[in-house]
């Protein structure tokens, strides 16, 4: 696991729920043919209102026209993103897009969950109220064992929350990993 | 150390006396249930994790019902169709309901009650976020992804963080012009769409217990709109009637014990409660009808887990019955069940069926639907700028279909009245 995430940051609202990560329309192609999973990646977060899509001027595409992946690497949202359907598809979407963590002030339960035991990207949380300060585009840098953010466009730092009993989690890469790990399966 | 219904229901499961809210426990799981969107993706893990070959824990406890993408020439959701059939063909899963048969069911949190896998003090994981519906039969119903829940196909075994508890208490009489729907939304407004997240919902009080076992899993089934992991209703005699009547399978009661913590406990006078909806764009954003009369809207739609029960077509019969629809207006029964229910339930002396077609709806074939949009020919989803009245659950941007469509989030009662006038309308208006 890499100590450092660096990248450029995609900033949304509160409240993104999973129709808006990727809309049920789009639940349709396989998760595991690579051809049909590069779908999930162009259609990353195409269900977000065209003005509340990449704050805070708005109107910013997450996936240009005609890409299967993001320039942009780490989410920035405030409060609940992930609420409504219990979808994989949603983190996987984002990871198939290119995003490696997404920072957020708090997750719905499933959402949060599906990234952690599936390994997809990391959720950190964070009081510091981002969503209102960091703007799209900026150049992040997180640092995993320091559990800190700093955008380094605006040269300002912010803490996150240490994730606590996940980490070793999301350190193996995901629940089956972890279970393998720790001799938590049954059958294997 | 006492304890709240959900805590014991959890200790059960973790093979304890006592758990407290925020640990981390293991849990047995009694059943697994999985559909058309999310089976697939969780089959696949559980091969690749498990290797070819391996068996599921318990091929009685797997269900499989699909329901989300049944009625539509989508290939890729056919193929979803086939994928399901495979598996449960390798692994000989006897709950398979398929697509085409006289086993297919429909909306899999209503089937699950019809087929009498709702069973007190058990626990129930699903690949869908409204699987927290089945609490209203005193177990723990709760939403997982498909990475979760192909690590219990295989082990049978789930961590879970045990959640605090929220109480929520209606007292007095249910009035007439309610429904469970303006209870659960009067209590969105009130804590937000993330007020529950990682807790547990428990109902009770005399308006809870006088409900019908259908309107209660429409109070539990909307426990995730708060972002609850869980909604609860204790056992009663209506429960146990219901119970009985589907399953002779044995099942263990629990209650909360009157000291248990909870992290907060909030009454409401059910007979001061008016009929609200929840506007666009978040099931939180509550409003009362009369507030709202007059919004104009182009589409009504009642159907779905939460609003496509036989109760939730009784009370929208009870409006529609000798009226005129003057939009389109869907009816979407939850399941193969319910659209039977519909042509033998009278009222005054006529079928439900026949009073919703002579108001001029038209009625869909039991499935999830237009309900979280779909593939582009699914009934009744949201086109352009569509303004919708819907018995369903979310109203997230582009939830029905169209991005730039309205969801207004409303009762059968109030999806009825305002189909009748075109306009957001108090259901007291036609009773």
């Amino acid at each position: 696991m890499e100590s450092i995430i660096q990248g450029k940051a995609f900033v949304l609202g509160r409240n993104i729920d999973t129709d808006q990560i990727i809309p049920a329309e789009h639940l349709v192609y396989s998760l595991s043919d690579p051809e049909e999973v590069k779908l999930y990646g162009k259609y990353a977060l195409s269900g977000v209102p065209p003005a509340q899509s990449g704050l805070p001027l708005g109107n910013i595409p997450f996936v240009r026209e005609g890409s299967f992946t993001s320039d942009y690497t780490i989410i920035i949202a405030g409060q609940n993103f992930g609420c409504g359907s219990s979808r994989e598809h949603a983190p996987f979407a984002l990871q198939v897009a290119g995003v490696k963590a997404i920072i957020a002030e708090s997750y719905a339960r499933i959402f949060y969950r599906n990234c952690v035991d599936g390994g997809f990207v990391i959720p950190y949380e964070t009081a510091a109220r981002l969503a209102e300060t960091v703007k799209t585009g900026d150049e992040l840098k997180i640092d995993i064992k320091a559990n800190t953010v700093e955008n380094l466009t605006s040269k300002e730092t912010y803490e996150l929350n240490a994730l606590g009993d996940v980490f070793r989690i999301v350190e193996a890469g995901g629940i089956f990993a972890y279970a393998r790990k720790e001799n938590l399966m049954a059958q294997s | 150390m006492e304890q709240t219904i959900t805590q014991k229901i959890l200790a059960r499961a973790a093979n304890r006396k006592f758990v407290n809210a925020g640990e981390n426990v293991w849990l047995n799981v009694d059943v697994l249930l999985t559909h058309d969107v999310c089976g697939p993706p969780t089959f696949d893990i559980f091969n690749q994790e498990f290797g070819e070959g391996a068996r599921v824990w318990d091929p009685e406890k797997v269900v499989v019902l699909p329901d989300h993408y049944i009625f539509t020439a989508n290939e890729h959701a056919h193929r979803n169709i086939d994928l399901l059939r495979k598996f449960a063909k390798e692994q000989d899963l006897p709950n398979y309901y398929d697509v085409g048969t006289d086993r297919y069911r429909g909306v899999c949190h209503v089937a699950l009650a019809e087929e009498g896998f709702n069973l007190p003090g058990t626990v129930l994981f699903g690949t869908d976020s409204h699987t927290c519906t089945s609490g209203a039969f005193g177990m723990f119903g709760s939403g997982i992804g498909n990475t979760d829940a192909a690590f219990i196909l295989g082990t049978g075994k789930l961590w879970e963080k045990v959640p605090e508890s929220m109480l929520f208490t209606f007292d007095g009489e249910m009035p007439e012009y309610l429904s469970a729907k303006d209870l659960i939304l009067q209590i969105l407004g009130d804590i937000g769409t993330d007020g529950a997240t990682y807790r547990a919902m428990e109902f009770n009080g005399e308006a809870i217990h006088s409900l019908p076992m259908e309107e209660r899993m429409t109070l539990t089934n909307m426990a995730i709109e708060g972002g609850g992991m869980n909604g609860i209703i204790a056992v009663d005699e209506i429960t146990e009637a219901f119970v009985k009547s589907k399953t002779s399978k044995p099942y263990e009661i629990f209650t909360s014990d009157p000291g248990a913590a909870y992290f907060s406990k909030t009454r409401y006078n059910a007979a001061e409660l008016e009929p609200v909806v929840a506007k666009p764009h978040s099931p939180d954003n509550r409003a009362t009808v009369q507030s709202m009369k007059g919004t104009k809207i182009t589409k009504s739609y009642i159907g779905s887990c939460t609003g496509g029960k036989l109760a939730d077509f009784k009370l929208a019969a009870k409006i529609l019955s000798g009226q005129k629809v003057s939009v389109p207006t869907n009816i979407v029964p939850a399941t193969v069940k319910v659209a039977r229910d519909l042509e033998t339930e009278l009222y005054n002396g006529k079928s439900l069926k026949s009073i919703f077609e002579d108001a001029g709806c038209s009625i869909a074939l039991p499935s999830c639907a237009a309900c979280l949009g779909g593939p582009s020919d699914t009934v009744g989803r949201s086109v352009d700028c569509d303004v919708v009245v819907s018995t369903t659950n979310r109203n997230f941007p582009g939830r029905m279909g169209s991005k730039k469509a309205e969801v207004y989030l409303a009762s059968p009662l109030t999806a009825a009245a305002s189909a009748i006038t075109g306009k957001l309308t108090d259901p007291r208006n036609y009773l």
